[in-house]
């Protein structure tokens, strides 16, 4: 009886999800530091260094802006084929046709009379018609052709990958040579405007809010978002309510789609001003770190997405003053990751174990 | 339940901050002296890593070799500035991040960086840029820019891909030669056909064979090292090279897979070889397969370049460097050289150093009559090329085979 007291004080004092997330951010900091002692680094010093590198300036704040842009429409995008169990691994892809579609549009429209304005605008359309068009080729692969998504996705990401480059070394060629450094830079006048001084747009930052409010929206106010909620969570369950579920996977699927494009129209008109072989950046990888560790919370998706983002504008530092390779920050950024869901899983075990002696009292 | 998860990640994102400032304190590094600020900081960003036996390696030990050679002189560096490694930056971007950090002479080390190299150029005309391999300061090139503070340096490769060429051809017993290919653009169709220039003159006229009995086949890859599921695996390439009955591979790509396939093939049994590029150590540790390397050697020019950016007299010029004839290896006065390789028997080694000879006699191996692959003449009989037509070689020559565009 004493035993089975002890038991429940101990449930009693569970700790708070803060103390699991200040616990699993401790762990990966430590776990990052024994890495960075094995390489012979200082890892105070790495880590004061990453710091100055994401916020020593203002310039260093707006490049870790320019990183988060991308990164959290494609994070944002994820959560929307997570929330309906669809693992769409195939997101780089469709942030790269994005990037095409964009490309193309300005290649077409750029000696047009129209402004300027209307043609980025319209590469930015474009560009989400291409990724949405791209994510699609997965869908039906999925729903219609009983091919894993996963496994279709990282196909079609191979496939666009080769299409980049076939684009950037025939047909879009610079003039007489193709080159890894890509196309040929599009006039001035078709970049997406930015602060002078500085490489950010205000134009992409007020996309990301205005992204973000509607995918609020429309996955907690609306029945679609409710409805892909229970396809998530049980599909056959959702069959049996009656919810349409090729038709809202597929759904899912393009508006998933059609915001990596957006991501990627915007790496082409704000960023790079031209088509590159990487032009993906790996950014839907990375969001898929992003999309877990904010355990699908839009809110939390864009937190995260930024300290993402100033560990890799930060993480360009180490080679320079300590010459230490910058993938470090990676091992951060992963380690974070993965000491968060190794906390989850602690957590859930306390949780259930609480549950447990709370019935058998 | 929203504002409770936004709390646990607030928490998280505020804990990491708050430990990485803590960590931080105390570490701080001491604050420059008055020598350290009067040191002549300059800047290289490298396409690849610092340490990849290649050409990368090249450019960061030429940056070593000025820090030994302008005492008071820095170098600092950011290794792989390509969009894979760096998601989200630009050279150009990064470029800043090394002014910030005090350099006042940036170098860029590839092509892949031209873009980045002239808009950091016209943005900072206080600060001089190098960019290696480019011609945006070349007055009659293609991309020239007019820019005051952009110098372009590049070694004559052709050279170099000329002796390789000869290398291979002397000890081919198949008469088959295969070139690892990385992408098809100006640079490398010249080089190639460099390679195959000289195979072709030393198969004819120092080993005395049949020129209808030697085969030069080019494979690209599609990149300077191996992508997977995006270009060909260079180790298959190589591979297939030697299954065909090609016993010599030249690579012209970043990385090392020519080599070490022979080096597998030959452990085998086989009699094959290979000649790597870019690197003065490309040989590395491989035994009895590495015919030589031709390399780059920029570490003079580098020092040339930061001395004269340090006496405030740095002018815009391109550099299209070639070799010390006198003394090849020379590393303080040759852009580029040839180290011969353990595979090479020193009588075939002699031949090779009388062709060398004769290069540095004025042997021009450009000189017509040439045909380009598709038949069209390139230069006509006892015309020699120009820097201008072998810079930017339209296509593969007659007698190669493999693609002269992707477009084919």
């Amino acid at each position: 009886m004493a035993v089975k007291e002890k038991k429940i004080g101990f449930a009693k004092r569970l700790p708070s999800s803060a103390v699991f997330s200040i616990a699993s951010t401790v762990g990966a900091l430590l776990f990052t530091s024994f890495i960075l002692w094995m390489a012979g680094a200082q890892p105070g010093l790495t880590f004061e260094k990453i710091l100055a590198g994401a916020f020593g300036d203002s310039v260093k704040i707006a490049n870790g802006l320019v990183v988060w842009v991308p990164l959290s429409l494609t994070a944002g995008a994820l959560i929307i084929t997570f929330t309906a169990g669809l693992w769409n691994l195939g997101i780089e892809g469709q942030i790269m046709l994005g990037a095409i579609a964009a490309t193309g549009t300005l290649r077409v429209l750029q000696n047009s009379l129209l402004s300027p304005v209307l043609i980025i605008l319209f590469a930015c359309l474009m560009g989400m018609v291409g990724g949405a068009l791209w994510a699609a080729l997965t869908g039906i692969l999925r729903l219609f052709g009983g091919v894993s998504e996963i496994f279709a996705g990282v196909g079609l990401n191979f496939v666009a990958t080769a299409l980049s480059l076939w684009l950037i070394f025939d047909p879009w060629k610079r003039p007489g040579v193709g080159s890894m450094s890509g196309t040929e830079p599009f006039d001035e006048r078709l970049w997406l405007a930015t602060i002078p001084g500085y490489r950010l747009s205000l134009w992409s930052l007020v996309l990301v809010v205005v992204v973000f409010i509607g995918l609020f929206i429309l996955l907690k106010k609306t029945r679609f978002g409710i409805q892909i909620k229970a396809i998530g969570k049980n599909l056959e369950a959702a069959r049996l309510m009656g919810i349409q579920t090729r038709k809202q996977m597929m759904a899912a699927m393009l508006l998933c789609g059609g915001l990596a494009g957006l991501a990627g129209a915007l790496q082409v008109v704000a960023v790079y001003h031209r088509l590159i072989p990487s032009i993906s950046s790996g950014y839907g990888f990375l969001a898929m770190l992003v999309a877990m560790l904010a355990n699908n919370n839009l809110m939390l998706a864009l937190l995260v997405a930024y300290l993402f983002a100033i560990l890799n504008i930060g993480g360009i530092q180490l080679p320079i003053v300590l010459h230490l390779d910058s993938t470090l920050s990676g091992v951060l950024q992963t380690a974070l990751v993965l000491f968060f869901l190794i906390m989850n899983g602690v957590k859930q075990h306390l949780t259930e174990r609480k549950e447990r002696n709370r019935h058998a009292e | 339940m929203v504002s409770k998860n936004i709390k646990v990640v607030f928490a998280l994102v505020l804990v990491a901050t708050l430990l990485l400032t803590a960590c931080a304190k105390g570490t701080s590094e001491p604050a420059a002296n008055s020598e350290e600020s009067e040191k002549f900081v300059f800047g290289m960003l490298l396409v690849g890593a610092y340490n990849d036996q290649g050409w990368n390696q090249a450019h960061y030990e030429a940056g070593l070799y000025v820090q030994d050679h302008i005492p008071g002189t820095e170098m600092i560096y950011i290794d792989k500035v390509n969009t894979a490694d760096r998601p989200g930056t630009t050279p150009d971007q990064l470029a800043e991040e090394l002014v910030a950090q005090g350099a006042k002479l940036i170098i860029f080390d590839s092509d892949d960086m031209k873009d980045g190299a002239h808009a950091f150029a016209a943005a900072h005309p206080d600060i001089p840029v190098i960019h290696a391999s480019g011609d945006g300061a070349w007055v009659d090139g293609n991309a020239y820019q007019n820019l005051p503070n952009l110098a372009n340096v590049m070694g004559r490769m052709e050279y170099g891909k000329e002796i390789a060429g000869c290398a291979a051809a002397l000890s081919s017993t198949t008469g088959k030669i295969g070139y690892l290919g990385p992408l098809i653009n100006e640079e490398t169709r010249r080089l190639t056909a460099s390679a195959y220039l000289g195979a072709k003159y030393c198969w004819e006229n120092v080993a005395g064979k049949d020129p209808a009995d030697l085969t030069f086949e080019v494979t690209w890859i599609g990149f300077w090292s191996n992508i997977p599921g995006v270009t060909l695996d260079p180790t298959q390439v190589a591979d297939d090279f030697f299954n065909r009955g090609y016993d010599v591979v030249i690579s012209g790509i970043d990385t090392t897979e020519a080599l070490t396939e022979a080096q597998k093939y030959a452990d085998e049994g086989n009699t094959v070889f290979a000649i790597p590029y870019d690197f003065k150590g490309g040989c590395g540790q491989t035994s009895g397969v590495c015919l030589g390397v031709p390399y780059y050697n920029w570490g003079p020019s580098y020092t040339s370049y930061v001395q004269s950016a340090i006496d405030g007299n740095f002018t815009p010029s391109w550099d299209y460097l070639a070799p010390n004839w006198e003394d090849l290896n020379n590393p303080d006065t040759s852009a580029l050289g040839f180290v011969k390789g353990d595979a090479l028997p020193e009588e075939n080694g002699a031949k090779l150093d009388d062709f060398i000879a004769e290069l540095a006699g004025g042997l021009n191996l450009w000189k017509g009559p040439l045909n380009l692959q598709d038949g069209t003449v390139f230069l006509a009989e006892g015309e020699t090329a120009t820097d201008y037509q072998v810079w930017y070689l339209p296509q593969l020559l007659e007698g190669m085979l493999g693609l002269s565009t992707a477009a084919e």
